[in-house]
């Protein structure tokens, strides 16, 4: 039977390409969707969780977030370090870390900041040791692999946080002398230095263009402060003060996380409803393929009722066409949903230094598959409602 | 062992044409010869013999059982077990082979995979080397010896032949018609024709008249 049921299928090897087809689309895109969705949000959340606000320039807080916290953005501005640290009188500051950046290496961001930052993201060095002195540096492991940079190396950075060769730092270059375990985590994509290297980097540069003449040395500046509570109804508290009586804004990550993921969510929600409609016609078009067979093959059905089949074993029989098509376009949609995760992870990996990984089917993932068999199925029984009915005499007389 | 009696049937959806057959007594191993014009009911017997059509009136019963005894699926099971039909038009599963088709039907008869079976037949029935050719590639003569081999293959107790000689030439027919007696002997089963083709007559001791 199982064996009739193939043949039967690839003697109409149109039909089941398109249904297979569209099977496949449907449940690759819905894949696609739920897997983004969900490692982006995990990536997210794993990056802000060790900080409970950030402390920045006036500006967009989800801004703030993205740059100071997921290093995707452009930092809002800088503020001064001796007002950021003054919020850390606050008893309810369990720690604080500064950030500064501005700079890069090929693409990848220099961060200054304390070596709590490190402890932070649970990063331990893989080898050679944490950076001591100014222009030195540890790399996260992606970096690492992605400059080839070894311990001991030196390179100069790029002014601003695009790639770029034209304004180099020559006069000061920074040398590896660490490079950290990866770690899942947006560390993996960072060049990490002491704050007083970026510091010097800048008031070096400033030497040179006499533009700037205005900026004062002894004002020592940062892009933000990453900001942990003991409790986390502290956040709140700070952020409402912070941002009324002071020049800086506060951003609370959890919240700017999840409207961004809310405003993703309108367009995960599209790309989902246009796979449930394809899933829809492909459903439909596994119904129409079905009822076609059974009405070109009501012969050979009837045919097989003289062999000594009965209603059931020709029901079977829709059944297992059926069924081949749904397990062959759930399965190549799967590995397809996943094959496009991995283009769309090397893109990402690139530009925003996240990876998605090729994870195995998850719950949700098996109940899109589960649907899709139970939608064949339910064409096939509407399809073979008709087998109930089949006159064999008559169908075998009329040949 | 075929016995019927006072068999009717009537199709309901035509103009209620009502069909009374005389009763048939054939002992086990014994050929029959239906003969009668068309539109005699010649086909609605032989599937009355083979369970495809339920009678009005009367019994049938093959070897001892009584087919109006049976449940749908023990007739559906009967029939696969101990009938084989020759249908006037030959049909078969387009998508298989020659050798598929005839697995098909031996499985659907509960019979194991006799390979020695199906080979002997194929050699008999001259249909060697056509094996993996698909049905739609035989020629017309090998479809109708496919199809006798269809009907044969799982040794039934009754072979069932509608028209097996309607669209053939003398020697063909002399040679299906010898055929079907060789393979009905082989099997032991009882071999019913039916067919409004006198040149057949001649070969059989037993006639019934529609």
């Amino acid at each position: 039977m199982l064996y009739l049921a193939y043949k039967n299928l690839i003697s109409k090897p149109l039909n089941a390409f398109l249904s297979v087809s569209l099977l496949l689309l449907s449940i690759s895109l819905a894949i696609f969707v739920l897997q983004v969705r969900d490692q982006l949000n995990e990536h997210l959340e794993n990056n802000c969780k060790p900080f409970d606000m950030v402390v920045g320039a006036k500006g967009s807080p989800l801004q703030l977030v993205l740059s100071s916290l997921l290093h995707i953005d452009n930092p809002t501005g800088n503020i001064s370090l001796e007002e950021a640290l003054k919020i850390g009188k606050n008893p309810m500051v369990k720690e604080m870390i500064p950030v500064s950046y501005g700079d890069n290496y090929k693409g990848n961001r220099i961060l200054g900041t304390s070596n709590e930052y490190l402890t932070k993201y649970n990063a331990v060095l893989q080898e050679g040791e944490l950076h001591k002195k100014s222009f030195e540096v540890v790399l996260g492991n992606a970096v690492a692999k992605k400059t080839n940079l070894l311990i001991g190396d030196t390179f100069a950075s790029a002014h601003g946080l695009a790639e770029n060769e034209l304004e180099t730092h020559d006069e000061q270059p920074f040398t590896v002398t660490g490079i950290l375990k990866p770690t899942g985590t947006i560390i993996d994509h960072l060049i990490i230095t002491n704050l007083e290297s970026i510091w010097e980097v800048h008031e070096h540069k400033d030497t040179h263009d006499h533009h700037e003449e205005e900026e004062e040395e002894e004002l020592r500046e940062i892009t933000s402060m990453l900001i942990k509570f003991r409790n986390p109804l502290g956040a709140l508290q700070m952020s409402r003060f912070i941002n009324e009586k002071t020049t800086m804004q506060a951003a609370l990550p959890k919240f700017e996380i999840e409207r961004l993921m809310r405003f993703l969510g309108i367009g995960f929600r599209t790309i989902n409803g246009i796979a449930m409609a394809i899933l829809l016609v492909g459903g439909l078009s596994i119904f129409i393929n079905l009822i076609k067979t059974v009405k070109e093959r009501k012969q050979e059905l009837a045919l097989l009722r003289t062999y000594g089949a009965n209603t059931f074993q020709l029901i079977k029989l829709v059944f297992l066409e059926a069924l081949f098509l749904s397990l062959l376009g759930a399965v190549l949609g799967w590995f397809l949903g996943r094959i496009s995760i991995w283009f769309f992870s090397s893109i990402t990996n690139n530009i925003y230094g996240y990876f998605f990984a090729f994870n195995f089917p998850n719950n949700k993932e098996l109940i899109i598959l589960v649907l899709v068999i139970l939608i064949t199925l339910l064409a096939a029984i509407l399809a073979s409602l008709s087998l109930f009915k089949l006159n064999v005499s008559k169908t075998i007389s009329d040949a | 062992m075929i016995r019927t009696d006072s068999l009717q049937f009537t199709y309901r959806d035509t103009e209620n044409h009502n069909f009374r057959f005389p009763d048939i007594n054939l002992p086990s191993k014994e050929d029959i010869l239906i003969l009668g014009p068309s539109g005699v009911g010649k086909t609605t017997l032989l599937h009355l013999l083979a369970g495809l059509l339920p009678p009005k009136e009367g019994s049938i019963s093959i070897s001892n059982t009584y087919l109006n005894k049976l449940t749908r699926k023990q007739l559906d099971d009967f029939r696969g077990r101990h009938i084989g039909l020759i249908f006037q038009r030959t049909c078969f599963i387009k998508s298989l082979t020659l050798l598929e088709n005839l697995t098909i039907r031996e499985r659907l008869s509960g019979k194991k995979n006799d390979r020695y079976r199906k080979e002997e037949l194929i050699i008999h029935l001259g249909l060697s080397d056509l094996q993996d050719k698909r049905v739609y590639q035989l020629s017309e003569g090998q479809q109708q010896r496919l199809s006798i081999a269809l009907g044969v293959i799982h040794k039934p107790k009754v072979i069932l032949a509608d028209e097996p000689t309607s669209n053939l030439d003398d020697t063909n027919c002399e040679k299906v018609i010898s055929l079907l007696k060789k393979e009905a002997q082989i099997c032991k089963s009882n071999l019913v024709i039916i067919t409004h083709d006198q040149r057949v007559k001649s070969h059989f001791d037993n006639h019934i008249i529609l």
